[in-house]
């Protein structure tokens, strides 16, 4: 059982901050580390595989430093997120060649047992440069597993996957989280993570946003102010009635239509086609206007 | 020194292109040796002037450039660094390794083709030949240790390589004596020069100085790569 534990983390490039003040633990299990793109969701897998030494703060692996320790690839495996692996090896060859930089004592049978991991077997004997994308993330999973480590991180592994290799890669993983592994996977898809991960960390832009399991990041995407653009028959008429009403926190007048404050997502969907049914409105369009990725985050990161 | 890094390197510099491009001027100095002898034009003084200009001039800093930045410049910039770095191996292993195929490489392209045509031109008199070799070999390790420390430092490692040896050692060197003080193609043929005894090899620069240089330099290169592979960091992808 591993433990990876940031504290105070900040990472910044020039006058650029990545990460800002960040601090988690991740212990074993699934976790997802979600965010928008650019959130610096690399910058923090960097930081925990040992390619970036944070700025301030300390990124340890059950107590030892990862910045400047070689050592800690022992109970580390790492998937970046970059597709290069060596193409003229094959498969076989380039896990192979994995096994004896770890100097595992038996590599031939480690580098077999991540190739059948991965169910890469049948194309172990061609070169990574003919591979599917699916085929060099999977290949790329068994380099990180070859000395069996007790934590692995992978960089936006579902990127460029199709719907199968997507499932596939799925049951991996929860198989490896199964073995008692501690798993921390990146992605900028909240379904993605929603289906895998037993706990979510959420950044964004470099903030550590929320911390929870699904259906915390659930309520709190959903249990937000939701803003919705109506168009209607009698727009004035409907503003009446829908503040009477109590489900909505603002409403406003415009050119366009009524912009309303909706307090509760669920309910005011449902109350809406009654309230304007009983004033005998008639609705023309009923629009939410805020439900990019990237605002339902800064919501959190707000709050 | 590791075997599966070692195997690694040599299987991509020799990969099916790159070999072709690492036997170009070296097959073009064992041809020329060979019609220079063809055409009976091949005296003492011919023999020198082709070992120095083509083998020791050209030849040896372009091949070390080629073979020196090549074993780690390219891994370094696709990301491929990673799977070596990700491993439980000391960083100077990952250095010595690298730099120990780059000699190699440098020995079988610039070292050997030199020995040949040199053997082609002059054969064994004045032992020109086998100091023209020992030269290249001394001059290939130290430029070795420099270009690899080059790719590890910098993604422009190729241009600074080639200004340092075409701007520095050949433009500046004729203009300004002193600049060429401070020149591992001088170094070299100083070693050269010591071993021969003929009088068309003259180096500008003293045994007792030059051979101190070489080692310092490959030294002190060799170690500036190891301590910036250690503190190697990826230019974050996004």
């Amino acid at each position: 059982m591993s433990e990876l534990r940031l504290e105070q983390v900040s990472r910044w490039y020039g006058n650029v901050v990545a990460v800002n003040g960040v601090s988690m633990t991740i212990g074993p299990g699934v976790t997802g580390l979600l965010g928008p793109n650019g959130a610096g969701k690399s910058t923090l897998i960097h930081m925990m595989g040992g390619f970036l030494p944070p700025s301030s703060g300390t990124v340890t692996l059950d107590g030892a430093p990862i910045w400047h320790n070689p050592d800690v690839y022992r109970s580390l495996g790492l998937v970046p997120e970059r597709e290069a692996a060596y193409d003229f090896l094959t498969g076989r060859q380039f896990i192979l060649a994995m096994a004896k930089l770890h100097k595992l004592p038996e590599p031939g049978a480690a580098a077999e047992r991540a190739l059948g991991l991965v169910e890469m077997h049948y194309a172990a004997d061609r070169a990574i440069g003919n591979y599917s994308k699916g085929m060099k993330q999977r290949i790329k999973m068994a380099s990180a597993l070859v000395h069996d480590p007790p934590v692995l991180l992978l960089d936006e592994p579902f990127n460029g996957m199709d719907p199968r290799q997507r499932l596939h890669l799925m049951d991996l993983i929860r198989r490896m989280a199964a073995e008692g592994r501690t798993i921390l996977f990146s992605s900028h898809i909240l379904e993605e993570v929603e289906r895998l991960a037993g706990h979510i960390e959420v950044v964004v832009a470099g903030r550590h946003a929320a911390s929870g399991d699904y259906r915390r990041i659930r309520r709190l995407m959903t249990d937000r102010p939701h803003l919705f653009l109506v168009r209607s028959t009698d727009d004035r008429r409907l503003a009446a009635e829908i503040i009477a009403d109590g489900s909505a926190r603002g409403v406003e007048l415009t050119d366009k239509g009524l912009r309303v404050e909706a307090t509760d997502f669920q309910r005011f969907t449902l109350v809406l086609p009654r309230i304007a049914r009983d004033a005998d409105v008639r609705l023309w369009e009923v629009s939410p206007s805020d439900e990019s990725l990237e605002s339902v985050f800064s919501y959190l990161v707000a709050r | 020194m590791n075997a599966t890094i070692a195997m690694i390197t040599f299987r991509s510099m020799l990969g099916r292109r790159r070999a072709l491009l690492l036997l170009l001027l070296p097959a073009a100095l064992v041809m020329l040796s060979a019609a220079l002898r063809l055409i009976g034009e091949n005296d003492l003084e011919v023999a020198a002037n082709v070992l120095q200009r083509f083998g020791v001039a050209t030849l040896l800093p372009l091949l070390a450039l080629i073979a020196g930045t090549g074993v780690i410049g390219p891994e370094i910039d696709d990301g491929q660094i990673m799977y070596v770095l990700t491993k439980p191996i000391p960083r100077q292993v990952v250095v010595l390794t690298k730099l120990a195929v780059a000699i190699v490489l440098v020995t079988l392209f610039a070292a050997v083709p030199t020995l040949l045509a040199g053997l082609i031109l002059a054969g064994t008199t004045e032992m020109m030949t086998p100091a023209f070799t020992v030269g290249v070999l001394a001059g290939g390790i130290a430029y070795s240790a420099v270009f690899v420390a080059l790719a590890v430092v910098s993604r422009n490692a190729v241009t600074i390589g080639l200004l340092y040896a075409l701007v520095w050692e050949s433009l500046l060197g004729n203009f300004a004596p002193g600049a060429k003080s401070a020149s591992i193609q001088q170094w070299a043929v100083s070693v050269a020069d010591a071993l021969t005894g003929t009088s068309y090899v003259t180096s500008t620069v003293a045994l007792g100085v030059a051979l101190p240089l070489l080692a310092l330099t490959t030294l002190a290169a060799a170690m500036l790569a190891v301590v910036r592979l250690r503190s190697l960091s990826v230019a974050s992808a996004e």
